[in-house]
């Protein structure tokens, strides 16, 4: 079956279902999937899934929603996580993270207005012989200060301060 | 494959190693300080000095000392380089022909490494983990081979309740008595899951274990579940461990491939497959019924215990669930047999255990010492101490679900009872050190606003009780508190640790108690006068006077 909206990538997604047999318990594998081929699930893509896996939207929504790995939200072109773990807190994660927030004008969590830059926190990346560290668009990067982070920043954000 | 077949492989591998081994650090700590690009330029410099035929060039796992990555090694001079940059490489190479160098040289005989018994950690920084044939080389499947072959699942599960091995995931629960339990109970299908899904914040061993040495999480497994008769098996590993997730995939890949996993392992009748379970980042998935709840492709909310998962677990079938660190002990267990590992440790926890040293500490990385180690043993001589000339003032384990050490309890030795009695507990591993400049209350905050997000909302006293609880910590700092909101708050520590349906509300309140228990002056300095009651608000009562 085609989604109406004849994209692609929604192809690909039926074929990772295929792949799993439209098996219920592999429904956060197809919602990683997803969020892969997407950047985020948005309300269309999640009742696309429930709907090719026979599966009730709440369970769904409610499985997408549990998690804090899946985004409602489209993320901006960049992302910036900021690890909060035990051994970057008290390594001074909690200040790299404010510089961060002040220099970009948003909160953990948020993406700016012009869709340049989200950020973002993690639990532990498991980094911690090289705490405070931060992910920028993918890459962990080893001991970060508030001035490291910021200078990182800068070159993302699109007026250039 | 038989055995002969597995004894070519690993000669084979044995014959084509080179004279002089470089090892290079290719774990997640070090990959990110561009240990891929130290390693291109070693290849590069071996070739330049035409040194092909001497020198291997090997990426290999965790190397330990993970505040000096990337790390490189070199056998058999047994010189380990710290801090080495892309542009060392020529220089690096050069020393094997007798150049003098000034790059930065670690010192093998530290304490750090000295006083290491390595058993779960033998492999990582030795052999590379994306290449089953060094895992044969080492000694791998020798331990499946011998159990399908020689052992009844009766033996197995004997021999495990003699080795005295307990579960390293935190509760210390004894390894063989759960897979007795699974064994016992009668089902045509079985599961055995491994939970990778390491969530305190501030403990990496079992993502070493996987990134180093994903070949002895799959044997630990496979020899479970032959034990408990299990044919299918799952690793619940969280997503924030990319590297681990694909080098996990790769090895179960060649393990197929070889005929080491899938039907007729070894040409016995025993059938094992093991499919990845990628977590979703939820803290309280670690938890066994609801990481179960997540395999199963639900929310992850736990539910209440009894059923065990022994008896009714995954899809309702008994399953038995270890942590990555408790599967990583069972090869070296039945290749030494049960006897050598119950020698190693106290009386009643068995054998090593792997610690992830952080925070303020000279030397951060992985140690795997024996059970009993006195905590000052570790953090004083083997950490190094806490950098720039300031004090240990405590050492929390356990993550959000422990407590902290004070400095004047360093001298316990580390088990799961003498951390107990320290109201802390072992945890799976995590050791965060911290220095004088420490504030207790705001780690206790820290770590329950974490328990506080991550309460998955099934039962109340853990939901709205960790609300409470950080709203309480948060106006002790802001030094809007009385005696009787820190009353409250012991009250509350209490009714959520006693009525909470799972483990994480049980321990939320521990970190909370311990600093109470031993910083209790720290809560004290920021409370306000009680005259400044009855709502335990001193603003509200100054403006009230103020008024008069």
């Amino acid at each position: 079956m085609e989604h109406a909206s004849g994209d692609k990538r929604f192809k690909i997604l039926e074929a990772h279902m295929k792949k799993h047999q439209y098996r219920h318990d592999a429904l956060i594998e197809i919602l990683h999937k997803a969020q892969e081929l997407f950047g985020y699930l948005e309300d269309d893509l999640l009742l696309f899934v429930a709907y090719r896996l026979k599966l009730p939207a709440s369970r769904v929504y409610g499985v997408a929603t549990f998690y804090h790995f899946f985004t409602l939200k489209p993320q901006g072109k960049h992302t910036c996580v900021v690890c909060m773990g035990t051994a970057c807190y008290v390594k001074g994660g909690d200040k790299v993270l404010a510089a961060v927030e002040e220099k970009a004008k948003i909160k953990a969590g948020e993406t700016t207005p012009d869709n340049q830059v989200s950020l973002l926190t993690a639990r532990c990346i498991g980094a911690c012989g090289i705490a405070p560290a931060v992910v920028y668009d993918g890459t962990v990067t080893p001991r970060q200060t508030p001035e490291t982070a910021v200078a990182q920043l800068k070159g993302w954000m699109s007026n250039g301060h | 494959m038989v055995i002969d077949d597995l004894n070519a492989i690993a000669e084979k591998e044995r014959a084509a190693r080179k004279k002089t081994v470089v090892r290079c650090c290719m774990a997640a700590g070090c990959m990110s300080s561009d240990a891929v690009g130290v390693k291109k330029n070693l290849e590069q410099a071996v070739k330049e000095a035409g040194l092909e035929n001497e020198v291997e060039v090997r990426g290999v796992g965790c190397m330990k000392l993970c505040c000096e990555g990337p790390l490189v090694g070199v056998d058999p001079k047994g010189a380990l380089f710290e801090k080495v940059t892309p542009e060392d490489a020529r220089e690096l190479i050069a020393t094997l022909k007798g150049g003098k160098t000034k790059l930065k040289q670690g010192d093998l005989n530290a304490p750090f490494f000295k006083k290491q018994l390595s058993i779960v950690l033998a492999n990582s920084g030795e052999i590379d983990p994306e290449r089953i044939e060094a895992y044969i080389a080492a000694e791998g499947y020798q331990a499946l081979h011998h159990v399908l072959r020689e052992m009844t699942p009766k033996e197995v599960v004997e021999s495990m309740v003699k080795s005295g091995l307990r579960g390293r995931g935190g509760a210390g629960f004894p390894t063989g008595i759960k897979w007795g339990t699974v064994a016992k109970t009668q089902s045509p299908q079985k599961y055995v899951i491994c939970n990778a899904d390491e969530g305190d914040p501030g403990a990496f061993m079992d993502r070493s274990v996987l990134e180093s040495d994903p070949h002895s999480v799959l044997e630990g497994m496979a020899i479970a579940a032959y034990a408990v008769g299990a044919n299918q098996g799952f690793i619940y590993c969280r997503a924030e461990y990319p590297l681990a997730i694909k080098r996990l995939q790769n090895a179960i890949k060649q393990a197929k491939a070889l005929g080491l996993l899938g039907s007729g392992i070894f040409e016995s009748p025993f059938n094992f497959s093991i499919d990845i379970r990628i977590g979703a980042g939820a803290f309280v998935c670690g938890e066994e019924t609801a990481l179960m709840a997540s395999v199963e492709g639900k929310r992850g909310t736990p539910r209440p215990r009894p059923p065990f998962p022994a008896e009714s677990g995954l899809f309702g079938c008994p399953t038995l669930l270890n942590n990555v660190e408790t599967f990583a002990n069972v090869p070296p267990i039945y290749r030494k047999g049960a006897e050598w590992f119950a020698a190693i440790g106290t009386e009643k926890s068995k054998g090593t255990k792997v610690f992830a040293l952080a925070g303020k500490i000279n030397n951060t990385g992985l140690i795997e010492v024996p059970m009993g180690t006195p905590l000052r043993q570790i953090v004083e001589e083997m950490g190094g101490g806490a950098p720039d000339g300031r004090k240990i003032k405590a050492v929390q384990t356990g993550g959000p679900s422990g407590g902290c050490i004070p400095s004047q309890h360093l001298d316990t030795p580390v088990d799961y009872e003498s951390l107990g009695r320290l109201g802390s507990i072992m945890g799976s591993g995590g050791m965060i050190v911290m220095d004088d400049s420490t504030k207790m209350v705001d780690v206790a905050r820290f770590f329950m606003e974490f328990c506080m997000d991550e309460s998955c909302g099934k039962c109340i006293p853990c939901r709205a009780g960790t609300v409470q609880m950080l709203h309480l910590l948060e106006i002790i700092l802001a030094r809007k508190a009385t005696a009787r909101d820190l009353a409250k708050l012991e009250e509350l520590c209490d009714m959520v640790r006693n009525t909470s349906l799972c483990g994480l509300g049980q321990t939320a309140p521990n970190p909370t108690m311990s600093t109470l228990r031993f910083f209790r002056n720290e809560y004290e300095e920021l409370l306000q006068p009680d005259e400044f009651g009855p709502h335990g608000n001193g603003e509200a009562k100054k403006t009230e006077l103020a008024k008069k």
